[in-house]
């Protein structure tokens, strides 16, 4: 079975060893996925699995035939981008912008999850719908590192897109 | 450094301090500090669309026919040799291609040390790379297998078989004491400073405080992973390098691998972080030689834990701060002692002395660092180094003395403030950090701090508030050179191999360089991140924006003279002199009479020219040496200390910063941010946990080595002063480091106030609270 990437079919790799991310920065030359740890720790290499958010360096690559991958390039592009990737730049959201790519898939993600009612370790009430909070999205954001500090302008940008998206 | 070297500086400042001012750079104040349009402006970073949709290419991203990925192998004794290397299964191994080791690594010459008189050295380490069986710390390259995919090249390294015979290694800090060094210099400072009788003051003082102060090992963490793309082409060579020093490397690999200048060229448009961390180091050489062996294009990316072992990081340092003081609180003793770790075949002292020199006045100084040589990963700078962990042991200090002598500790750094340079006598060129403490006090609502510690409680939380003071000197690199073109159509061009790790290099200058010459910001590219470029300085000490200020500064002039002379005497401008003119409204003008004035597209279309283009360096950064330039800050914490678990919360963090001119307030106050929270990691849970046991980091991992995630991260609110430096090009000093010094302090310093306990070891984890 092949494997879906950004709309096209891409045939799974003969070695088994390949991770999801190695697939995507080294045979497909999809660079925007970004590697930090390769061992799960950073969220750097994040893309979307049928719209879920998936550390492409602890997937293989076998395991997402069949399955649908969003990459950072299939998420926008420079003539319909992203509101994430808008507000990204507005609110400064990056510095060497090498955790931008996996922090802009993860919230994209996140944001259905809250709007899916997935509660978190920080929700106070599980009965009641999940809020769009400072607090709700600095937790759930806390799996990508960002190493420049630029944690203030990444929760900025979530939150203007969320509130955006509830007008 | 030598003590020759001292004695040089010493009297070039000595020299300098008889010259006039007006005669050194920085003497007349830079013009535009009072004419700025671009400068100042919220602008968003010019690479952010690339940087957002992922387009933008790091080192380990560039595609290239037939390339081959490189994995390496670490040795794991600490010191030793080796007896058996058995590389034949490896050499066996599906799509192996080469395996590398000491037998048939190219005899290579050691890297020259990071100097500060030879700018070209850039080594972080002088031991030799690959050239023999000996192992000189826990960790170090002892083989690179290279294949044809990544998945092979990294089972065929786990099938290198070595044994080793180990010899006895230094590894203990406390037992490395007794053969402590005491070098005659810190950098271009030097080392010893002995001001009165220090100790004899702090016996007799009414009030002192006499305190050790420890802090660990820290490592860089930038998130991309070093990582170097390298190919062969003919005789020359192309390093597609994470690097913060391009210039620099480009030489220091020609002469190692016997090149010519032209033939090796460093590309590194982007820099997934740095820190200091991003500099030259093994891989990058072993990388190189194996590329020639096997005569294709090479990638080597290090794996985290690879980064841990043979990239350096930050010194652990054990800190004695001793000040005393009289009745009405005046220092009359201030004591900054301590140990760190520097091998003798690394490069950076760990500066936690120099900050101290210029922040408080006293009646007697007594400041001495020592070295430790241990078996170890040679350390290297990491954002401010010296700073940011000296300001720790000194601002608690400070915070100490005022809470034994009840007084508030922002009117205790009062009555200390200096009016020059406490050591040197030399006058500050601008410093204003009571303002910034004022203003910040103001916005953060520090009155509302109960100086008796643990008065305040919320549930089973105790709260507390702190601040703390920042410093940072001010750095221009020598040797900062700029191309300028411009052409008829009223744009320009300005080239420098620059580095950008995330700072918004281009951003910055694109705005400085559309006010220098009069033209739209649209108007302008910069082209930076490649050593075929005019040389840029190393990105480092937060020097580089001024630096390539100054390189645009000298290269406007040389503009102004040549289109003068191009303008002939038919312009509007004929007989006018360079220091008569200003480049404005995209023309020349004359300063008396502005509308005295000629457009550069009439005097290029006139002189039957496309374009013209000049080149200059900076001028020497004499300011430097003449005047003391330093950046400070106040830094505030508002926190929260469960009783119950010891965990600790950081409800607010606000840095007042005096700075100089602020060129971009949107990337500066990320910068800033950046480096503050970099500090909450310093206060709270950054530490390279090292066996003293093995000789081996232990917690190697992102999972293991704590950076601050963003449930860490609470909203920072940081403000300056915008006071321009008077000496320097554009006002401005350096943002990029300041921002993390004095943030452990300040937290440490609210942790008592919340529970009275005070905490001298960082991070203050929750077991040291309990
Ligand atoms: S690279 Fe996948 S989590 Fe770090
Ligand atoms: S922007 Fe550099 S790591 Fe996040």
């Amino acid at each position: 079975m092949a494997i879906r990437i950004n709309g096209t079919e891409v045939a799974a790799p003969d070695d088994v060893r390949v991770s999801l991310l190695d697939l995507l920065r080294e045979r497909l030359h999809l660079t925007g996925t970004k590697v930090g740890c390769n061992q799960g720790a950073c969220g750097a290499c994040t893309v979307l699995v049928d719209g879920e958010r998936v550390l492409s360096c602890l997937t293989l690559a076998v395991q997402a035939e069949g399955r649908s991958v969003t990459t950072i390039e299939g998420l926008g592009s420079a003539d319909s981008p992203h509101p994430l990737q808008l507000a990204f730049i507005e609110h400064d959201g990056f510095q060497c912008g090498y955790c931008t790519p996996g922090q802009v898939c993860a919230a994209a993600a996140m944001l259905r999850e809250i709007e899916a009612g997935v509660p978190s370790y920080v929700t106070a009430d599980l009965t009641a719908p999940v809020l769009v909070t400072r607090e709700e999205v600095r937790e759930r954001m806390s799996g990508n590192l960002c190493r420049c500090g630029a944690h203030n302008g990444i929760v900025d940008a979530i939150l203007e897109v969320a509130a955006g998206r509830a007008a | 450094m030598s003590r020759i070297q001292n004695a040089v500086i010493e009297s070039v400042k000595t020299v300098l301090g008889w010259v006039p001012a007006q005669w050194l750079p920085g003497g007349t104040p830079d013009p535009l500090i009072e004419r700025r349009a671009a400068i100042g402006r919220q602008a968003s970073r010019q690479d952010g669309p690339a940087k957002v949709r992922g387009e933008a290419r790091f080192a380990a991203e560039v595609a290239m026919d037939r390339l081959t990925y490189a994995s390496l192998v670490h040795g794991t004794v600490t010191r030793g040799r080796i007896t058996r290397l058995e590389t034949a299964a490896a050499e066996a191994a599906p799509g192996v291609i080469l395996v590398l080791t000491h037998r048939n690594m190219p005899r290579l010459a050691p890297l020259a040390l990071i100097s500060f008189t030879d700018l070209s050295a850039v080594g972080n380490s002088s031991l030799p790379i690959l050239q023999d069986p000996v192992v000189r710390y826990n960790g170090q390259v002892v083989a690179l297998v290279v294949a044809e995919t990544q998945e092979q090249a990294d089972h065929a390294a786990q099938l290198i078989e070595i044994d080793y015979a180990a010899d006895a290694a230094r590894t203990r800090f406390e037992g490395a004491k007794d053969d402590a060094r005491t070098p005659a210099s810190i950098l271009i400072e030097k080392n010893h400073v002995s001001v009165g009788d220090a100790e004899r003051e702090l016996e007799r003082a009414p009030h002192r405080v006499d305190n050790v102060y420890r802090t660990p090992g820290h490592n860089h963490n930038a998130l991309e992973l070093h990582a170097v793309t390298v190919a062969w082409q003919g005789g020359s060579l192309v390093v597609h390098d994470a690097t913060q020093m391009i210039a620099p490397s480009a030489n220091v690999l020609a002469r190692l691998f016997g090149l010519k200048k032209e033939q090796v060229r460093v590309l590194s448009p982007f820099v997934g972080g740095g820190f200091g961390g991003k500099g030259l180091w093994d891989h990058q050489i072993v990388a190189i030689a194996a590329a020639r062996l096997v005569d294709r294009p090479v990638r080597l990316v290090l794996s985290r834990d690879s980064v841990y072992r043979i990239i350096g990081g930050r010194t652990p340092t054990e800190q004695r701060v001793a000040i005393g003081a009289d009745t009405e609180g005046r220092f009359t003793a201030l004591v900054h002692t301590g140990y760190s770790i520097m091998p003798t075949y690394g490069a950076c002292p760990e500066q936690y002395t120099l900050g101290t020199r210029a922040l408080y006045r006293a009646r007697s100084f007594e400041i001495v660092q020592r070295h430790l040589d241990l078996d170890i990963v040679p350390n290297t700078f990491m954002r401010a180094p010296g700073e940011a962990i000296g300001t720790f042991a000194v601002e608690c200090a400070v915070d100490e003395l005022a809470h034994a002598m009840s007084v508030d500790p922002i009117e205790l750094r009062r009555r200390n403030e200096p009016d020059r340079h406490p050591i040197s006598g030399t006058a500050f060129s601008q410093r204003a950090l009571m303002q910034a403490y004022a203003d910040g006090a103001g916005r953060f609502g520090w009155e509302r701090r109960l100086a008796q510690p643990g008065a305040r409680r919320d549930g089973e939380w105790l709260l507390g508030m702190g601040c703390a003071s920042g410093s940072f000197p001010y750095v221009r690199m020598p040797g900062a050179n700029v191309r300028i073109t411009l052409r008829r159509t009223g744009e320009a061009t300005l080239s420098c191999s620059a580095q950008d790790m995330g700072m918004g290099t281009a951003t910055v200058q694109i705005q400085h360089a559309a006010d220098r010459l009069g033209l739209p910001v649209e108007a302008i590219t910069f082209e930076m991140g490649d050593s075929s470029l005019p040389a840029g300085p190393l990105a480092g000490g937060s020097a580089q924006t001024v630096s390539i200020a100054g390189a645009i500064m000298a290269a406007a002039d040389k503009l102004t003279a040549e289109l003068l002379r191009l303008a002939g005497n038919a312009s509007p401008v004929a007989g006018l002199r360079a220091g008569e003119v200003r480049l404005v409204d995209g023309g020349i003008t004359s300063i008396a009479n502005p509308s005295q004035r000629e457009s550069y597209q009439s005097i290029l279309t006139r002189a039957a020219r496309n374009e013209v283009t000049v080149s200059a360096a900076g001028s020497p950064p004499l300011e430097m040496l003449k005047f003391a330039m330093h950046s400070s800050s106040a830094i505030f914490c508002a926190l929260r200390v469960s009783q119950v678990t010891g965990e600790i919360r950081v409800d607010r963090l606000l840095g007042s910063f005096d700075c100089g001119t602020i060129l971009n307030p949107k990337t500066a106050a990320s910068q800033f941010r950046g480096g503050m929270i970099m500090g909450l990691g310093l206060a709270l849970t950054e530490e390279t946990l090292f066996d003293e046991r093995s000789g081996r980091i232990m917690n190697a991992t992102l999972a293991d080595y704590h950076i601050p995630s963003h449930l860490d991260v609470p909203e920072i609110d940081v403000m300056w002063t915008g006071i321009p430096d008077p000496r320097s090009p554009l006002g401005a000093r350096g943002i990029g480091e300041i921002g993390i010094t004095g943030v452990a302090a300040a937290v440490a310093n609210a942790v008592f106030n919340a529970t009275g306990k005070r905490i001298r070891d960082l991070p203050i984890t929750l077991d040291k609270v309990l």
